[in-house]
């Protein structure tokens, strides 16, 4: 038992004598062997849900033009699409530019919802935010939450979106169609799109469930909610996206959610990997590490 | 005293070690982000699904009793960018793992990076945490 212990504690000490590093590089470990480890050690290779190996597009080549009214292939945010604190351009994180303008019903509306992340992170087992329960996000909380590679094909009729988070897809109407008038609510709501120039669809939705959060942040809104998406096709490999939020219920004026938000089009051949919210997964999750890491008591 | 000395250190598998606070996109409300330990056992299971991945390893505590440790990462899709597979661990590995860990106590952590038996090392997902914002001075936020 001694010789156990003597070998750990070796171990240990060298752990703690060895220096304190800095975020990027290992904690412990001899100095000379990180360096050697380091060295050696290839960088870690990024798979595509097919299992083949993702290469970085060059970055030096000269952007190639952008074919018109076209926004079809993958499309890939990296990590600017997560939003783990809310709304990329608007995060809680409790500075005041980042302040939305409520109304009283917005600000009532906001203090019942409770995220497990930003400035008012509540426990695991204490949140109501309606995802880790599985269920859907609906919009315009796809574009502003987990949103990872997004496909995009294209019809004469309509455009279809379809994202990693849930596998959930959703269709745009280009066909010159009107949003309906008094719509049953949906997750998804309604959406029409239309070109308002050679690279630029600003994609219109509303008739949605208030059952949804705007954003991770828990932001409230009402059944009149209307979220205007603008697809500019920069170049022929890369695609910005804004998202402007206008619900007078919640907010005394409209808000942007996502300014200019970049994806690069991934190959034509890229598997989008499975990435789904499985209430079973979710619940030995929740055995594992989300209910005892809520338990009360201090150590 | 010397085995008792070496003892210490052997059953001090905690090693605080100050870093910047990681900031995972499932909260950190339970999570102690301003220490890190580490802590080397051997692995029992890897669970490789979302929400977030865990590895739960055993490893001795400073009585010398075995403590079960369940360790988050992100999920999968995330972890895959940075190298990590449904096949990084199995049952029996001997990993050290450096994570933060949660408030009450409980043998649950947030996984840093963990070494692997060849001496392979996996990042964890570590995003720096934003600072608080200072009314009293917002100039320097």
């Amino acid at each position: 038992m001694l010789k156990h212990f003597v070998a750990t504690g070796l171990v240990l000490v060298v752990c703690v004598l060895s220096p304190r590093t800095s975020q990027a590089a290992p904690q412990s470990g001899p100095a000379k062997d990180q360096k050697a480890t380091k060295a050696a050690a290839p960088a870690p290779e990024d798979h595509d849900g097919w299992g083949r190996p993702v290469t970085a597009a060059p970055k030096s080549q000269k952007p190639l033009p952008a074919p018109r009214h076209d926004l079809s292939g993958t499309w890939d945010p990296g990590d600017g699409g997560i939003g783990q604190l809310g709304s990329k351009a608007m995060p809680e994180d409790g500075r005041p530019e980042h302040r939305l303008p409520y109304t009283p019903a917005g600000q009532e509306a906001l203090s019942q919802n409770k995220p497990s992340n930003t400035i008012r992170s509540v426990l695991p087992t204490e949140t109501n935010d309606p995802v880790v329960t599985c269920d859907p996000q609906g919009m315009p909380r796809e574009d502003l939450y987990e949103m990872r590679a997004t496909q995009i094909v294209q019809t004469p009729l309509k455009i279809l979106i379809m994202y990693t988070f849930g596998k959930i897809w959703r269709v745009v109407w280009t066909d010159g169609r009107e949003l309906p008038k008094d719509p049953e609510p949906r997750w998804y709501g309604y959406s029409v799109g239309k070109w308002v120039d050679d690279y630029t669809l600003v994609v219109e939705t509303i008739g949605l469930d208030d059952r949804t959060w705007i954003d991770r942040a828990g932001r409230p809104h009402s059944d009149e909610l209307r979220v205007v998406e603008r697809y500019h096709r920069v170049d022929r490999d890369h695609l910005d996206l804004t998202v402007t939020i206008d619900d007078p219920k919640m907010y005394t004026k409209p808000w942007v959610a996502l300014d200019n938000l970049r994806f690069d089009l991934q190959p034509p051949d890229f598997d989008v990997r499975e990435m789904i919210c499985s209430p079973s997964e979710f619940a030995e999750y929740n055995k594992l590490i989300g209910n005892p890491a809520s338990e009360k008591g201090h150590k | 005293m010397k085995s008792n000395f070496l003892r210490f250190f052997a059953i001090a598998m905690v090693v605080s070690i100050l870093g910047v606070p990681l900031f995972a996109h499932h909260g950190n409300a339970a999570y102690d982000t301003e220490n890190r330990i580490t802590v080397k056992g051997t692995v029992t299971q890897w669970f490789w699904a979302n929400p977030h991945c865990v590895l739960q390893f055993d490893a001795k505590d400073d009585s010398g009793q075995v403590v079960h440790w369940g360790a988050e990462t992100e999920n999968p899709t995330t972890m895959t960018h940075t190298g990590w597979t449904k096949t990084s661990f199995k049952p029996g590995d001997e990993v050290t793992v450096t994570m933060i860990t949660v408030k009450n106590g409980k043998p649950i952590g947030r996984i840093a990076e963990v070494v692997l038996p060849n001496g392979q090392k996996l990042a964890g997902r570590v995003i720096p945490q934003l600072p608080a914002y200072n009314p009293e001075d917002p100039a320097k936020q």
